[in-house]
């Protein structure tokens, strides 16, 4: 029986953001997300890892042309976010909190219906060196 | 002569723009960088101070001390912080890296026992960006 191959892209985006709830004070939002709820934000290097897997085709040899990805990414990743402030330039964190486990879960949103549906498909991102999230768990 | 280094890290959001300039200039300077709602970085911190290890402990000088130095002085200024906004050392300044890493050498530089000296600032702004400054 073939076996599934798993083919993973790394990108990259810098940007700022805050966590905060709207509904909560000022002195809650600090008390639950601490400086990360700096009213004039912060912001990260992203580090993005898209992760394709499945059968190899037989005549490329490829699960999926890394190249055609890494422009699928641009488009649909790095074109929305990089050099962006979460909360204020883009249209999905406009009521969402852009905490690393938000943004993973809407990176697979925008490349979900752009790969074929017989790969799976797993994101990885790197909020710092030391945290980082996967999805889907 | 033996160099130590210590390296601490610091997530900040900035924007690039002067303000003497109109938004299309800064554009044209700055590219994505100008964006006026700001982004940021994930910065690491590298300082490097220079001297001869002592006899008895045989450190150049105690790294715990040093890391306690440098977090006061400049991590809290600068950690989660908006560097154009809220950070007292940057206002009136450009906040590239270069700027960064000279105005955290006037930081740090009066808190460095006399031991020792204070030799480099290397700053990354992101894994493929880095400036360094020698007090020249």
């Amino acid at each position: 029986m073939e076996q599934k191959v798993a083919v993973s892209r790394k990108e990259h985006f810098n940007a700022a953001h805050r966590l905060f709830c709207a509904d909560w004070s000022d002195a809650e939002n600090k008390r639950v997300f601490g400086a990360c709820s700096n009213p004039n934000y912060h912001g990260h290097n992203y580090e993005l890892v898209v992760q394709v897997i499945g059968y190899p085709d037989p005549q490329t040899g490829f699960v999926i042309n890394t190249k055609d990805l890494s422009i699928l990414v641009e488009k649909e990743v790095i074109a929305r976010f990089d050099h962006k402030n979460l909360n204020l330039d883009t249209d999905a964190f406009k009521n969402l909190n852009p905490t690393a486990e938000n943004i993973a879960r809407v990176i697979y949103d925008f490349l979900r219906p752009n790969i074929s549906a017989s790969l799976e498909l797993k994101i990885r991102l790197y909020e710092t060196e030391r945290n980082f999230v996967d999805y889907p768990a | 002569m033996v160099y130590l280094t210590r390296v601490e890290h610091f997530n900040a959001a900035h924007k690039l723009a002067n303000p003497n300039w109109t938004k299309e200039k800064n554009e044209e300077v700055f590219g994505v960088c100008a964006n006026e709602n700001w982004h940021g970085h994930n910065y690491e911190l590298f300082v490097t101070i220079k001297g001869k290890p002592d006899a008895d402990t045989g450190f150049l000088f105690d790294v715990k001390k040093l890391s306690v130095i440098i977090r006061k002085y400049v991590i809290d200024e600068l950690d989660h912080k908006n560097l154009n906004i809220d950070v007292p050392f940057m206002q009136g300044q450009m906040c590239s890296t270069e700027n960064l890493a000279l105005a955290i050498w006037k930081q740090l530089a009066p808190h460095i026992p006399s031991v020792v000296q204070l030799h480099s600032i290397k700053l990354y702004e992101t894994p493929r960006i880095y400036v360094e400054y020698f007090g020249e």
